[in-house]
């Protein structure tokens, strides 16, 4: 009966082909939008979860301050909690035993000059573990060393659009950029590596961070403290050694009064996913707004298919079908129109999405995958059903109540 | 045996406090294997009549008793089930789907009747076999004369092999040589096959193809009488 009946849907449709098309077409819509969204949402997250784990995952970062709340929460992220002495402890072997590397970061944005040349570059205070770290080296020249952090050097690594801003073609190694008053002279130039690093280094200045603290920034603290662990398996133990030494440092005793957060890799995974995830499923939200409006396409066609059909209803209850019969065979059409336009509109939207990959992966030279949203297509083909099933229940009521003559009547 | 057996129906329809008479008291019994045709002028009630005996409607008062056993204890599901064995319908404008082929117009009934599908296809060929249209199997009605669609509308209303075939009109929409034919086949099925048939009509030839005739007026039985003169392939017999 249920297979007969999903026949004569079928034919149904194909009989009334054009009014089929516009019928469904709300619902090819909605769900080709869906599709795109969730496509898309799910490309941008493996694109910077990407870019993320290109970091290393042994990566920790110490920050200071408690972990924000929230966006208003932000500064409480501003604090000076983090101190050479702390670098210090954390360097400690037996504080921290599987810490392979630790390098302090302060950062920065100010204006750098060359003769009447003027751009503002990121300023980055590193340690030369800088190169092993967020694996770059400079493409000329060399990164500064030990005795340049020690000695509080005036020396500068630019990266490629700094170099271009300040020197254009010419010869920058060994030439002096003004900062803050202060000639730092420049010992190495980054390769370009484009927008599709997470850190632009292209922008980048970076320096010794003993000169950015002392020349630059007139701070005695971190922005942050990069660690990594000597091993992945290693990444939970460390962090859990750094918050100890952490917390001795500062005297702290309660957990929940910390003054400084560590993040590992994988809490910035999560986090990143967290954020695409929330605003991929806004995005759904919104264009399942349009579901719903083809849901009351599929309603009003329903109506007016149960008019035509009324000669037919009463034809069939005359036969012997019962109400439940012309229940089944409304629902069911009602469920075949909504579900063949979600399976149109999945096409469409892998379709779509399959190409906005291929575009921003050769346009903006991307490391843009397409994927295709398997989660978002199940829910996609079962929420058409359901939108089938509950626009089609009033019309399916409808025709069932229909009595035999006044349907065999009607002319 | 009695298939039908009403007593003093009445049908009253109420719209909006005005009351309408349609039948009052009608009385008859119908044996299995009777050919009966129900004639009257337009409104004197026979198609109400046809319909409360097809179970397409609900007589107001009376009793009505279908193989021994009153229909008021069925539910609508049941007599869905018993219009859906017992009885066939041929209505005047054929009302066969359009767009659909003759054997699945045929098959249209097996479709409610817990029948396997499987069995279908041989039983609707066998209903239009028996209709003489077996080279039309894959035709859709429009491209069928009237008489023909007549006949596939006969073939559906023989598929489940039925106690009482119920026919409205069924030569009102067609010229005088396809009515005979449509006729001859309904007679036939009475004759050779047992079909107990009902037929309404207003037409006095069509209605001689039938062994007894009910004449109704305004609501009540005229006259019921045994047809002396049948007309049989176009010839008045005993």
């Amino acid at each position: 009966m249920i297979l007969h009946g999903l026949k004569t849907a079928l034919t149904g449709l194909k009989t009334n082909k054009s009014r089929t098309i516009l019928t469904i077409l709300g619902i090819v819509i909605g769900v080709t939008a869906i599709i795109l969204i969730a496509s898309l949402g799910q490309g941008a997250q493996n694109l910077i979860l990407g870019e993320i784990q290109g970091i290393g995952s042994k990566t920790i970062g110490i920050s200071p301050g408690r972990q924000p709340k929230g966006l208003s929460d932000m500064a409480s992220t501003l604090t000076d909690s983090l101190k050479q002495k702390d670098a210090d402890a954390l360097n400690k072997k037996e504080n921290v035993p599987h810490a392979s590397d630790i390098m302090p970061l302060v950062f920065s944005s100010q204006n750098a000059t060359f003769e009447n040349q003027s751009y503002q570059p990121t300023i980055y205070g590193v340690s030369p573990l800088f190169a092993k770290i967020y694996d770059v080296t400079p493409e000329e020249g060399n990164l500064f060393d030990d005795e340049d952090v020690k000695s509080y050097a005036n020396v500068v690594v630019i990266g490629s659009k700094v170099k271009d801003e300040l020197f254009g073609n010419d010869n920058a190694l060994g030439q002096k950029i003004k900062i803050k008053g202060q000639n730092f002279k420049v010992i190495g130039i980054l390769g370009k590596k484009g927008q599709s690093a997470l850190v632009n280094f292209d922008t980048a200045a970076i320096l010794p961070y003993t000169t950015a603290q002392q020349y630059i920034l007139g701070i005695k603290y971190f922005n942050r403290i990069v660690v990594q662990a000597d091993s992945e398996a290693n990444v939970d133990v460390t962090v859990q050694d750094i918050k100890t030494t952490l917390r001795n440092n500062h005297d702290i005793t309660d957990p929940t009064k910390d003054d400084f957060f560590v993040e590992t890799q994988a809490d910035a995974m999560k986090s990143v996913s967290t954020v695409t995830d929330v605003l991929t499923l806004f995005l759904i939200s919104v264009a399942a707004i349009s579901l719903v409006v083809g849901g009351v396409g599929i309603m009003n066609i329903m109506l007016v298919s149960v008019t035509e059909r009324t000669r037919e209803i009463g034809l069939r209850k005359a036969l012997g079908a019962t109400r439940g019969n012309i229940m089944t065979q409304f629902l069911l059409e009602a469920t075949v129109l909504t579900t063949v336009g979600g399976l149109i509109g999945i096409l469409l939207g892998a379709g779509f999405s399959y190409l906005i990959a291929v575009i921003l992966s050769k346009a903006l030279n991307l490391d843009w995958g397409f994927a295709f949203p398997v989660s978002a297509s199940i829910i996609g083909i079962g929420v058409s059903a359901a939108i089938g099933l509950v626009f089609g229940l009033y019309p399916a009521r409808k025709a069932a109540k229909k009595s035999p003559i006044e349907a065999l009547r009607y002319e | 045996m009695s298939v039908i057996e009403l007593k003093n129906i009445e049908k009253i329809y109420f719209d909006e406090d005005v009351e309408t008479h349609v039948l009052r008291g009608v009385s008859f019994n119908i044996n299995a294997g009777e050919f009966v045709a129900i004639m009257g002028p337009s409104g004197s009630g026979k198609s109400t009549l046809l319909h409360i005996l097809g179970f397409l409607d609900r007589h107001t008062k009376g009793e009505y008793r279908f193989e021994g056993k009153t229909i008021d204890d069925y539910s609508d599901e049941e007599l869905a089930h018993i219009r859906n064995k017992k009885m066939g319908f041929i209505f005047q404008a054929f009302n066969l789907l359009r767009r659909t082929t003759v054997l699945e117009n045929v098959k249209l009934p097996l479709l409610y009747s817990g029948i396997k599908e499987s069995k279908w296809s041989d039983m609707a060929k066998i209903a239009i076999e028996a209709v003489g249209l077996s080279h039309r199997l894959g035709h859709e009605p429009s491209q069928l004369s009237g008489g023909e669609q007549q006949r596939v509308a006969i073939a559906r209303a023989l598929v489940n092999n039925p106690e009482v075939i119920f026919a409205d009109e069924p030569t009102g929409n067609l010229d005088s040589k396809s009515g005979k034919i449509v006729m001859d086949i309904l007679q036939k099925l009475n004759e050779e096959k047992g079909h107990t048939i009902v037929l309404i009509t207003h037409e006095t030839n069509t209605a001689q193809h039938a062994k007894r005739i009910i004449r109704v007026r305004d609501g009540v039985i005229e006259n019921d009488d045994l047809v002396r003169r049948r007309l049989t392939n176009g010839e008045f017999v005993k």
